[in-house]
Protein backbone atom coordinates (compact mmCIF):
# COMPACT_ATOMS: atom_id res chain seq x y z
CA UNK A 1 0.00 0.00 0.00
CA UNK A 2 1.16 3.40 -0.73
CA UNK A 3 2.55 5.47 2.19
CA UNK A 4 3.74 8.97 1.91
CA UNK A 5 5.37 11.12 5.12
CA UNK A 6 4.28 14.77 5.92
CA UNK A 7 6.11 16.97 8.18
CA UNK A 8 4.79 19.75 9.70
CA UNK A 9 8.03 22.74 9.90
CA UNK A 10 6.18 25.03 12.10
CA UNK A 11 3.43 25.42 14.19
CA UNK A 12 2.68 29.46 14.14
CA UNK A 13 4.02 32.21 12.08
CA UNK A 14 7.12 32.86 14.64
CA UNK A 15 8.16 29.59 15.45
CA UNK A 16 11.60 28.06 15.75
CA UNK A 17 13.03 27.40 12.68
CA UNK A 18 15.32 24.18 13.24
CA UNK A 19 13.33 21.50 13.57
CA UNK A 20 11.88 22.20 10.00
CA UNK A 21 15.96 21.77 8.10
CA UNK A 22 16.03 18.64 10.68
CA UNK A 23 12.56 17.33 9.77
CA UNK A 24 13.71 18.18 5.74
CA UNK A 25 17.30 16.11 6.38
CA UNK A 26 16.42 13.50 8.50
CA UNK A 27 12.59 12.99 8.80
CA UNK A 28 12.35 11.04 5.50
CA UNK A 29 9.31 13.03 4.46
CA UNK A 30 7.75 13.76 0.65
CA UNK A 31 6.04 17.46 1.83
CA UNK A 32 7.12 19.76 4.38
CA UNK A 33 3.70 21.92 5.35
CA UNK A 34 4.14 25.13 6.92
CA UNK A 35 1.05 26.56 9.51
CA UNK A 36 1.85 30.05 9.60
CA UNK A 37 -1.41 32.02 9.55
CA UNK A 38 -3.41 33.54 12.87
CA UNK A 39 -6.72 34.69 12.81
CA UNK A 40 -5.18 37.88 12.99
CA UNK A 41 -1.66 37.61 11.00
CA UNK A 42 -3.78 38.02 7.73
CA UNK A 43 -4.98 41.85 8.96
CA UNK A 44 -2.08 42.84 10.21
CA UNK A 45 -0.36 41.70 6.71
CA UNK A 46 -3.10 43.13 4.59
CA UNK A 47 -2.34 47.04 6.15
CA UNK A 48 1.39 46.17 5.28
CA UNK A 49 0.42 45.42 1.79
CA UNK A 50 -1.44 48.29 1.40
CA UNK A 51 1.61 50.44 2.65
CA UNK A 52 3.99 48.60 0.33
CA UNK A 53 2.65 46.27 -2.37
CA UNK A 54 5.78 44.08 -2.67
CA UNK A 55 4.65 43.08 1.20
CA UNK A 56 1.97 41.11 3.16
CA UNK A 57 3.11 37.71 3.48
CA UNK A 58 4.75 36.33 6.07
CA UNK A 59 7.49 37.88 8.28
CA UNK A 60 10.20 34.87 8.68
CA UNK A 61 9.20 33.35 4.59
CA UNK A 62 12.37 34.71 3.70
CA UNK A 63 14.25 33.20 6.47
CA UNK A 64 12.64 29.81 6.58
CA UNK A 65 12.90 29.10 2.31
CA UNK A 66 16.64 30.28 2.46
CA UNK A 67 16.92 27.50 5.12
CA UNK A 68 14.95 24.55 3.84
CA UNK A 69 14.69 25.34 -0.10
CA UNK A 70 18.06 24.04 -1.46
CA UNK A 71 17.56 20.66 1.50
CA UNK A 72 14.16 20.60 -0.01
CA UNK A 73 14.85 20.42 -3.72
CA UNK A 74 17.81 18.00 -3.49
CA UNK A 75 15.50 15.72 -1.74
CA UNK A 76 12.74 16.33 -3.92
CA UNK A 77 10.19 17.12 -0.67
CA UNK A 78 7.40 19.84 -1.56
CA UNK A 79 7.00 22.47 0.52
CA UNK A 80 3.54 23.60 1.31
CA UNK A 81 2.58 26.77 3.53
CA UNK A 82 -0.01 29.87 4.22
CA UNK A 83 3.03 32.08 4.88
CA UNK A 84 1.96 34.11 1.67
CA UNK A 85 -0.63 35.92 4.21
CA UNK A 86 -2.36 39.01 2.64
CA UNK A 87 -0.11 38.95 -0.68
CA UNK A 88 0.86 35.34 -1.94
CA UNK A 89 2.62 36.20 -4.76
CA UNK A 90 4.52 37.94 -3.66
CA UNK A 91 5.61 35.24 -1.21
CA UNK A 92 6.00 33.37 -4.47
CA UNK A 93 8.19 36.21 -6.45
CA UNK A 94 10.59 36.51 -3.11
CA UNK A 95 11.20 32.36 -2.76
CA UNK A 96 11.64 32.57 -6.35
CA UNK A 97 14.34 35.50 -5.82
CA UNK A 98 16.08 33.06 -2.78
CA UNK A 99 15.64 29.75 -5.15
CA UNK A 100 17.82 31.80 -7.77
CA UNK A 101 20.26 33.24 -5.53
CA UNK A 102 20.14 30.02 -4.42
CA UNK A 103 21.16 28.08 -8.02
CA UNK A 104 17.97 25.91 -7.45
CA UNK A 105 15.30 25.16 -10.51
CA UNK A 106 11.72 24.70 -8.98
CA UNK A 107 8.33 25.87 -9.97
CA UNK A 108 6.67 28.14 -6.96
CA UNK A 109 2.76 28.24 -6.98
CA UNK A 110 0.61 31.19 -5.78
CA UNK A 111 -3.18 30.25 -4.68
CA UNK A 112 -4.92 33.27 -4.17
CA UNK A 113 -8.96 33.90 -4.47
CA UNK A 114 -9.29 34.14 -0.11
CA UNK A 115 -9.52 37.84 -0.13
CA UNK A 116 -13.70 38.93 -0.02
CA UNK A 117 -13.02 42.14 1.17
CA UNK A 118 -14.75 44.15 -1.44
CA UNK A 119 -17.89 41.89 -1.04
CA UNK A 120 -18.03 42.41 2.96
CA UNK A 121 -18.06 45.63 1.92
CA UNK A 122 -20.62 46.11 -0.42
CA UNK A 123 -22.59 42.99 0.09
CA UNK A 124 -25.56 41.98 2.75
CA UNK A 125 -22.71 39.06 4.29
CA UNK A 126 -23.57 39.62 8.35
CA UNK A 127 -21.35 39.37 11.25
CA UNK A 128 -21.21 36.12 13.17
CA UNK A 129 -20.87 37.48 16.48
CA UNK A 130 -23.54 40.00 16.12
CA UNK A 131 -25.71 39.64 13.17
CA UNK A 132 -24.75 42.97 11.69
CA UNK A 133 -24.34 43.71 8.08
CA UNK A 134 -20.08 43.34 7.81
CA UNK A 135 -21.00 46.62 4.71
CA UNK A 136 -22.09 48.79 7.96
CA UNK A 137 -18.86 48.39 9.31
CA UNK A 138 -16.79 48.97 6.30
CA UNK A 139 -14.82 52.31 7.37
CA UNK A 140 -13.24 50.01 9.89
CA UNK A 141 -12.85 46.74 8.01
CA UNK A 142 -9.09 45.77 7.32
CA UNK A 143 -9.55 42.71 5.97
CA UNK A 144 -11.75 39.36 4.81
CA UNK A 145 -10.33 36.54 3.69
CA UNK A 146 -12.31 33.55 3.22
CA UNK A 147 -10.89 30.17 4.38
CA UNK A 148 -10.08 28.10 1.27
CA UNK A 149 -10.00 24.16 0.96
CA UNK A 150 -8.11 21.70 -0.42
CA UNK A 151 -8.69 21.95 -4.05
CA UNK A 152 -6.53 24.36 -5.20
CA UNK A 153 -3.44 23.44 -3.43
CA UNK A 154 -4.52 19.84 -5.44
CA UNK A 155 -4.71 21.16 -8.49
CA UNK A 156 -1.18 23.51 -8.16
CA UNK A 157 1.08 20.27 -7.14
CA UNK A 158 -1.26 18.54 -10.11
CA UNK A 159 0.45 21.02 -12.26
CA UNK A 160 4.06 20.03 -10.97
CA UNK A 161 4.65 22.87 -8.53
CA UNK A 162 7.78 22.02 -5.91
CA UNK A 163 6.18 24.71 -3.38
CA UNK A 164 2.93 25.62 -2.85
CA UNK A 165 2.39 29.24 -1.24
CA UNK A 166 -0.95 30.38 -0.04
CA UNK A 167 -2.74 32.57 2.04
CA UNK A 168 -5.49 31.84 4.09
CA UNK A 169 -6.57 28.00 3.41
CA UNK A 170 -8.06 26.06 6.56
CA UNK A 171 -4.89 24.67 8.55
CA UNK A 172 -5.81 20.97 8.06
CA UNK A 173 -6.44 21.13 4.25
CA UNK A 174 -2.37 22.35 3.89
CA UNK A 175 -1.83 18.80 5.07
CA UNK A 176 -5.41 16.80 3.28
CA UNK A 177 -3.95 18.45 -0.14
CA UNK A 178 -0.72 16.08 -0.49
CA UNK A 179 -2.76 13.22 0.79
CA UNK A 180 -5.73 13.90 -1.96
CA UNK A 181 -2.79 14.53 -4.67
CA UNK A 182 -0.82 11.19 -3.74
CA UNK A 183 -3.77 9.10 -3.37
CA UNK A 184 -6.23 10.19 -5.48
CA UNK A 185 -9.13 10.61 -3.31
CA UNK A 186 -12.28 12.05 -3.90
CA UNK A 187 -13.63 15.21 -3.13
CA UNK A 188 -16.62 13.88 -2.21
CA UNK A 189 -14.95 11.02 -0.37
CA UNK A 190 -15.87 12.11 3.01
CA UNK A 191 -14.51 9.42 4.91
CA UNK A 192 -11.06 9.39 3.43
CA UNK A 193 -10.90 13.24 3.78
CA UNK A 194 -12.04 13.36 7.33
CA UNK A 195 -8.90 10.94 7.93
CA UNK A 196 -6.65 13.54 6.24
CA UNK A 197 -7.94 16.56 8.09
CA UNK A 198 -7.19 14.54 11.61
CA UNK A 199 -3.78 14.20 10.08
CA UNK A 200 -3.79 17.67 9.61
CA UNK A 201 -5.13 19.06 12.91
CA UNK A 202 -2.99 16.77 14.63
CA UNK A 203 0.16 18.05 12.57
CA UNK A 204 -1.27 22.39 12.41
CA UNK A 205 0.66 23.19 15.61
CA UNK A 206 3.68 21.33 14.96
CA UNK A 207 5.29 20.50 18.27
CA UNK A 208 2.46 20.59 20.48
CA UNK A 209 1.74 17.38 19.78
CA UNK A 210 5.75 16.14 19.69
CA UNK A 211 5.79 17.37 23.72
CA UNK A 212 5.52 21.10 23.23
CA UNK A 213 2.62 22.88 25.57
CA UNK A 214 2.71 19.72 27.16
CA UNK A 215 4.96 18.95 30.17
CA UNK A 216 4.11 19.25 33.97
CA UNK A 217 7.16 18.52 35.89
CA UNK A 218 6.79 15.29 37.92
CA UNK A 219 3.89 13.98 36.12
CA UNK A 220 4.22 14.71 32.15
CA UNK A 221 7.96 15.23 32.14
CA UNK A 222 8.98 15.97 28.54
CA UNK A 223 13.23 15.25 27.61
CA UNK A 224 14.62 17.77 25.28
CA UNK A 225 12.24 20.97 24.66
CA UNK A 226 15.58 22.73 23.87
CA UNK A 227 15.45 21.24 20.93
CA UNK A 228 11.76 20.08 20.17
CA UNK A 229 11.50 18.03 17.08
CA UNK A 230 8.35 18.42 15.09
CA UNK A 231 5.90 16.12 13.66
CA UNK A 232 6.03 13.29 10.86
CA UNK A 233 2.73 11.96 9.79
CA UNK A 234 2.93 8.47 8.00
CA UNK A 235 0.02 8.28 5.71
CA UNK A 236 -0.82 5.26 3.52
CA UNK A 237 -3.65 5.47 1.01
CA UNK A 238 -6.41 4.26 3.22
CA UNK A 239 -6.58 6.89 5.21
CA UNK A 240 -4.51 4.82 8.44
CA UNK A 241 -2.01 6.58 9.92
CA UNK A 242 1.23 7.17 12.72
CA UNK A 243 2.37 10.16 14.48
CA UNK A 244 6.05 10.38 14.57
CA UNK A 245 9.15 12.68 15.25
CA UNK A 246 13.05 12.36 13.88
CA UNK A 247 14.61 9.67 16.66
CA UNK A 248 17.07 11.54 17.08
CA UNK A 249 15.26 14.86 18.10
CA UNK A 250 13.46 16.27 21.52
CA UNK A 251 10.19 15.52 23.15
CA UNK A 252 7.73 13.07 22.61
CA UNK A 253 5.16 11.22 21.05
CA UNK A 254 2.59 9.38 22.84
CA UNK A 255 -1.14 8.85 23.25
CA UNK A 256 -1.25 11.29 25.95
CA UNK A 257 0.50 14.17 23.78
CA UNK A 258 -2.26 13.31 20.99
CA UNK A 259 -5.27 13.28 22.81
CA UNK A 260 -4.66 16.77 23.70
CA UNK A 261 -4.24 17.99 20.74
CA UNK A 262 -6.86 16.23 18.71
CA UNK A 263 -9.01 18.50 21.38
CA UNK A 264 -7.05 21.54 20.73
CA UNK A 265 -9.40 24.47 19.70
CA UNK A 266 -12.61 21.61 19.11
CA UNK A 267 -15.95 22.60 19.64
CA UNK A 268 -18.03 19.73 19.51
CA UNK A 269 -15.77 16.87 18.48
CA UNK A 270 -18.44 14.76 16.06
CA UNK A 271 -18.64 18.29 14.11
CA UNK A 272 -15.18 19.37 12.99
CA UNK A 273 -16.09 22.12 10.52
CA UNK A 274 -13.35 22.70 7.34
CA UNK A 275 -14.41 23.85 3.88
CA UNK A 276 -13.56 20.19 2.90
CA UNK A 277 -15.26 17.71 5.18
CA UNK A 278 -17.18 17.79 8.28
CA UNK A 279 -15.02 15.26 10.18
CA UNK A 280 -15.77 13.66 13.83
CA UNK A 281 -13.02 12.49 16.35
CA UNK A 282 -15.51 11.67 18.60
CA UNK A 283 -14.66 7.87 18.27
CA UNK A 284 -11.18 8.22 17.77
CA UNK A 285 -8.24 6.17 19.19
CA UNK A 286 -4.67 6.11 19.62
CA UNK A 287 -2.18 3.13 19.87
CA UNK A 288 1.29 3.27 20.84
CA UNK A 289 2.92 1.41 18.31
CA UNK A 290 6.55 1.67 19.75
CA UNK A 291 8.89 4.75 20.71
CA UNK A 292 7.13 7.83 19.22
CA UNK A 293 5.13 6.21 17.39
CA UNK A 294 1.43 6.65 17.84
CA UNK A 295 -1.42 4.78 15.42
CA UNK A 296 -4.64 6.97 15.05
CA UNK A 297 -8.17 5.29 14.15
CA UNK A 298 -12.20 5.84 14.71
CA UNK A 299 -11.88 9.36 12.46
CA UNK A 300 -14.87 9.48 10.45
CA UNK A 301 -16.32 12.00 7.99
CA UNK A 302 -19.31 13.43 6.14
CA UNK A 303 -20.19 16.08 3.63
CA UNK A 304 -19.03 19.26 3.93
CA UNK A 305 -20.08 22.48 5.29
CA UNK A 306 -22.23 24.38 2.63
CA UNK A 307 -20.62 27.84 3.30
CA UNK A 308 -17.23 29.10 3.33
CA UNK A 309 -16.02 30.82 7.31
CA UNK A 310 -14.19 34.52 6.56
CA UNK A 311 -12.06 35.87 9.39
CA UNK A 312 -12.78 39.68 8.98
CA UNK A 313 -10.17 42.07 10.53
CA UNK A 314 -10.85 45.85 11.95
CA UNK A 315 -9.49 48.65 13.70
CA UNK A 316 -11.04 48.03 17.28
CA UNK A 317 -9.38 51.26 18.72
CA UNK A 318 -6.42 51.65 20.82
CA UNK A 319 -5.28 49.76 24.41
CA UNK A 320 -3.17 51.53 26.41
CA UNK A 321 -1.49 49.61 29.37
CA UNK A 322 1.13 50.35 32.40
CA UNK A 323 3.15 48.39 34.96
CA UNK A 324 4.52 48.27 38.17
CA UNK A 325 6.41 45.94 40.55
CA UNK A 326 6.31 46.06 44.25
CA UNK A 327 8.57 43.06 46.58
CA UNK A 328 9.06 42.21 49.84
CA UNK A 329 7.01 42.47 53.15
CA UNK A 330 3.45 44.50 52.08
CA UNK A 331 3.99 44.18 48.75
CA UNK A 332 0.25 43.10 48.02
CA UNK A 333 -0.95 45.96 50.06
CA UNK A 334 1.59 48.49 48.03
CA UNK A 335 0.59 46.92 45.11
CA UNK A 336 -3.32 47.18 45.70
CA UNK A 337 -2.47 50.88 46.61
CA UNK A 338 -1.21 51.53 43.37
CA UNK A 339 -4.01 50.12 41.67
CA UNK A 340 -6.44 52.56 43.34
CA UNK A 341 -4.35 55.91 42.85
CA UNK A 342 -4.61 54.93 39.05
CA UNK A 343 -8.13 54.36 39.25
CA UNK A 344 -8.48 57.73 41.13
CA UNK A 345 -5.67 59.93 38.62
CA UNK A 346 -7.32 58.46 36.02
CA UNK A 347 -11.04 59.49 36.93
CA UNK A 348 -9.22 62.90 37.97
CA UNK A 349 -8.31 63.50 34.58
CA UNK A 350 -10.91 62.74 33.02
CA UNK A 351 -9.76 59.30 30.60
CA UNK A 352 -11.74 58.39 27.75
CA UNK A 353 -11.98 54.54 27.98
CA UNK A 354 -14.41 52.37 27.13
CA UNK A 355 -13.25 49.45 29.43
CA UNK A 356 -10.50 49.38 32.25
CA UNK A 357 -8.76 46.77 33.96
CA UNK A 358 -6.72 46.55 37.27
CA UNK A 359 -4.85 43.15 37.71
CA UNK A 360 -2.00 42.14 40.47
CA UNK A 361 -0.01 40.38 38.42
CA UNK A 362 0.98 36.89 40.55
CA UNK A 363 -2.07 37.51 42.89
CA UNK A 364 -5.56 37.28 40.35
CA UNK A 365 -3.88 38.20 36.55
CA UNK A 366 -4.89 34.80 34.96
CA UNK A 367 -7.08 33.21 37.41
CA UNK A 368 -8.94 36.16 38.74
CA UNK A 369 -10.21 34.90 42.15
CA UNK A 370 -10.34 31.72 41.32
CA UNK A 371 -7.11 30.73 42.87
CA UNK A 372 -5.86 32.67 45.32
CA UNK A 373 -2.23 32.83 46.23
CA UNK A 374 -0.88 31.02 49.62
CA UNK A 375 0.63 32.48 51.32
CA UNK A 376 0.97 36.01 50.24
CA UNK A 377 3.46 36.40 47.13
CA UNK A 378 6.99 38.26 47.65
CA UNK A 379 6.92 40.45 44.72
CA UNK A 380 3.37 41.52 43.12
CA UNK A 381 3.07 43.61 39.56
CA UNK A 382 0.43 45.68 39.50
CA UNK A 383 -1.19 46.04 35.93
CA UNK A 384 -3.31 48.63 34.28
CA UNK A 385 -4.81 48.09 30.68
CA UNK A 386 -7.68 50.13 29.11
CA UNK A 387 -9.55 50.73 25.69
CA UNK A 388 -9.51 53.79 24.22
CA UNK A 389 -10.80 55.95 20.85
CA UNK A 390 -7.56 57.30 20.18
CA UNK A 391 -3.55 56.29 20.79
CA UNK A 392 -3.60 59.95 22.28
CA UNK A 393 -5.76 59.01 24.84
CA UNK A 394 -4.47 55.41 25.12
CA UNK A 395 -1.31 56.87 26.13
CA UNK A 396 -2.14 58.12 28.88
CA UNK A 397 -2.65 54.99 30.76
CA UNK A 398 0.48 53.72 30.77
CA UNK A 399 1.98 57.62 31.84
CA UNK A 400 -0.17 57.46 35.41
CA UNK A 401 0.77 53.89 36.02
CA UNK A 402 4.52 55.00 35.68
CA UNK A 403 4.48 58.42 37.66
CA UNK A 404 3.72 56.07 40.49
CA UNK A 405 7.50 55.75 40.48
CA UNK A 406 7.94 59.27 42.37
CA UNK A 407 4.28 59.53 43.21
CA UNK A 408 2.93 56.15 44.11
CA UNK A 409 3.83 53.68 47.44
CA UNK A 410 7.39 52.41 48.65
CA UNK A 411 9.55 50.90 46.60
CA UNK A 412 7.16 50.84 42.91
CA UNK A 413 10.00 50.04 40.06
CA UNK A 414 10.49 48.48 36.47
CA UNK A 415 7.41 50.55 35.39
CA UNK A 416 6.66 49.16 31.43
CA UNK A 417 4.20 51.04 29.39
CA UNK A 418 2.43 50.97 26.19
CA UNK A 419 0.21 51.57 23.91
CA UNK A 420 -1.19 50.13 20.47
CA UNK A 421 -3.46 49.98 17.74
CA UNK A 422 -6.30 46.88 18.23
CA UNK A 423 -6.86 45.19 15.21
CA UNK A 424 -9.60 42.43 15.82
CA UNK A 425 -11.48 39.97 14.26
CA UNK A 426 -14.64 38.78 13.87
CA UNK A 427 -16.42 36.18 11.75
CA UNK A 428 -18.61 35.39 8.44
CA UNK A 429 -20.24 32.84 6.70
CA UNK A 430 -19.98 33.30 2.34
CA UNK A 431 -21.69 30.97 -0.52
CA UNK A 432 -18.95 28.81 -2.33
CA UNK A 433 -20.10 31.02 -5.11
CA UNK A 434 -18.51 33.95 -3.68
CA UNK A 435 -14.90 32.54 -3.78
CA UNK A 436 -13.05 32.09 -6.80
CA UNK A 437 -9.53 30.45 -5.95
CA UNK A 438 -6.24 31.39 -8.81
CA UNK A 439 -3.29 29.77 -8.76
CA UNK A 440 -0.35 31.02 -10.76
CA UNK A 441 3.14 29.23 -10.86
CA UNK A 442 6.23 31.33 -11.56
CA UNK A 443 9.52 29.41 -12.77
CA UNK A 444 13.10 29.47 -11.62
CA UNK A 445 16.03 27.66 -14.06
CA UNK A 446 19.17 27.73 -12.69
CA UNK B 1 -8.05 14.92 46.37
CA UNK B 2 -7.67 17.68 43.03
CA UNK B 3 -8.41 16.67 39.35
CA UNK B 4 -4.79 17.73 38.88
CA UNK B 5 -4.09 14.44 40.26
CA UNK B 6 -6.10 11.96 37.66
CA UNK B 7 -6.11 14.37 34.62
CA UNK B 8 -4.41 16.87 32.37
CA UNK B 9 -5.46 19.08 30.40
CA UNK B 10 -5.29 21.62 27.13
CA UNK B 11 -7.02 25.37 26.83
CA UNK B 12 -7.99 26.28 23.12
CA UNK B 13 -9.41 29.30 22.02
CA UNK B 14 -11.65 30.58 18.93
CA UNK B 15 -12.88 34.24 19.17
CA UNK B 16 -14.04 34.47 22.64
CA UNK B 17 -14.97 31.05 23.24
CA UNK B 18 -12.32 28.71 25.28
CA UNK B 19 -12.30 25.23 25.35
CA UNK B 20 -10.61 22.79 27.94
CA UNK B 21 -9.71 19.35 27.73
CA UNK B 22 -9.70 17.18 30.51
CA UNK B 23 -8.64 13.98 29.90
CA UNK B 24 -7.68 10.91 32.21
CA UNK B 25 -4.28 10.11 32.82
CA UNK B 26 -5.70 6.76 33.33
CA UNK B 27 -8.82 5.39 30.74
CA UNK B 28 -10.45 3.91 33.86
CA UNK B 29 -11.16 7.04 35.55
CA UNK B 30 -12.99 8.26 32.68
CA UNK B 31 -16.21 7.41 34.80
CA UNK B 32 -15.60 9.61 37.67
CA UNK B 33 -14.92 12.65 35.43
CA UNK B 34 -17.89 12.08 33.45
CA UNK B 35 -19.71 11.84 37.36
CA UNK B 36 -17.88 14.83 38.83
CA UNK B 37 -16.83 17.15 36.15
CA UNK B 38 -20.29 18.35 35.04
CA UNK B 39 -20.76 21.31 32.78
CA UNK B 40 -22.44 23.20 36.02
CA UNK B 41 -19.17 22.84 38.22
CA UNK B 42 -17.13 24.17 35.34
CA UNK B 43 -19.02 27.67 35.18
CA UNK B 44 -18.77 27.86 39.34
CA UNK B 45 -15.78 27.10 38.89
CA UNK B 46 -15.10 29.62 36.26
CA UNK B 47 -16.99 31.83 38.04
CA UNK B 48 -15.94 35.73 37.43
CA UNK B 49 -13.86 34.69 34.02
CA UNK B 50 -16.54 32.87 32.04
CA UNK B 51 -20.10 34.79 31.39
CA UNK B 52 -21.56 32.32 28.49
CA UNK B 53 -22.65 29.34 28.43
CA UNK B 54 -20.93 25.73 29.52
CA UNK B 55 -21.69 22.84 27.43
CA UNK B 56 -19.45 19.34 27.84
CA UNK B 57 -19.19 16.66 25.02
CA UNK B 58 -17.92 13.37 25.91
CA UNK B 59 -15.40 11.35 24.09
CA UNK B 60 -15.29 8.03 26.31
CA UNK B 61 -12.90 6.20 23.46
CA UNK B 62 -10.34 8.38 24.88
CA UNK B 63 -10.99 8.48 28.38
CA UNK B 64 -11.62 12.66 27.57
CA UNK B 65 -13.83 15.55 28.26
CA UNK B 66 -14.17 18.31 26.46
CA UNK B 67 -15.76 21.54 27.89
CA UNK B 68 -16.64 24.32 25.34
CA UNK B 69 -17.12 27.84 27.23
CA UNK B 70 -18.55 30.81 25.88
CA UNK B 71 -18.04 34.49 26.37
CA UNK B 72 -14.78 33.33 28.23
CA UNK B 73 -11.65 35.66 26.88
CA UNK B 74 -12.76 38.98 27.78
CA UNK B 75 -14.61 39.44 24.61
CA UNK B 76 -11.90 37.70 21.79
CA UNK B 77 -8.53 36.54 21.61
CA UNK B 78 -7.71 39.59 19.51
CA UNK B 79 -9.62 42.75 21.34
CA UNK B 80 -9.02 41.20 25.21
CA UNK B 81 -7.52 43.56 27.96
CA UNK B 82 -6.20 39.86 29.87
CA UNK B 83 -2.41 39.51 30.40
CA UNK B 84 -3.49 36.21 28.99
CA UNK B 85 -5.54 36.99 26.50
CA UNK B 86 -5.58 33.18 24.56
CA UNK B 87 -7.03 31.86 28.64
CA UNK B 88 -4.27 29.62 27.76
CA UNK B 89 -3.73 29.34 31.47
CA UNK B 90 -7.00 28.20 32.10
CA UNK B 91 -6.90 24.52 32.02
CA UNK B 92 -4.62 24.27 34.80
CA UNK B 93 -6.95 26.32 36.59
CA UNK B 94 -9.80 23.89 36.16
CA UNK B 95 -7.17 21.23 37.51
CA UNK B 96 -7.49 22.56 41.07
CA UNK B 97 -11.19 21.22 41.20
CA UNK B 98 -11.81 19.38 44.08
CA UNK B 99 -13.38 16.08 43.57
CA UNK B 100 -13.74 13.05 45.96
CA UNK B 101 -11.14 10.61 46.60
CA UNK B 102 -13.11 7.84 45.65
CA UNK B 103 -16.40 6.87 44.79
CA UNK B 104 -16.63 4.07 47.11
Amino acid sequence: MKTIRIGAGAGYSGDRIEPALELAQKGKIDYLVFECLAERTIAIAQKAKLADPSKGYDALLAERMEAVLRVCAEKGIKIITNMGAANPQAGAEKTREIAAAQGLSLKIASVSGDDVLETLKSGDIKITETGQPAASMSNVLVSGNAYLGAAPIVEALEQGADVVITGRVADPALFLAPQIKEFGWAFDDWEHLAKGTAVGHLLECGGQVTGGYFAEPGRKDVQGLGRLGFPIAEVSEDGSFVITKVESAGGHVTTDTCKEQILYEVHDPKSYLTPDVTADFSQITFTQEGPDRVRVAGVTGRERPATLKVSVGYVDGYIGEGQISYAGPGALARAKLALEIVQERLDIIGLQSSELRFDLIGVNAIHRDVLAPQPEPTEVRARVTGRCESMKEAVRIGNEVETLYTNGPAGGGGATKSARQVVAMLSALVPRAAVTPRIQIIEVQS
Amino acid sequence: MKLFDIAHSRTGDKGDISNISVIAYDEKDYARLATHVTAERVKEHFKGIVHGDVVRYELPSIGALNFVMYEALGGGVTRSLALDPHGKCLGSALLALEIPDSDA
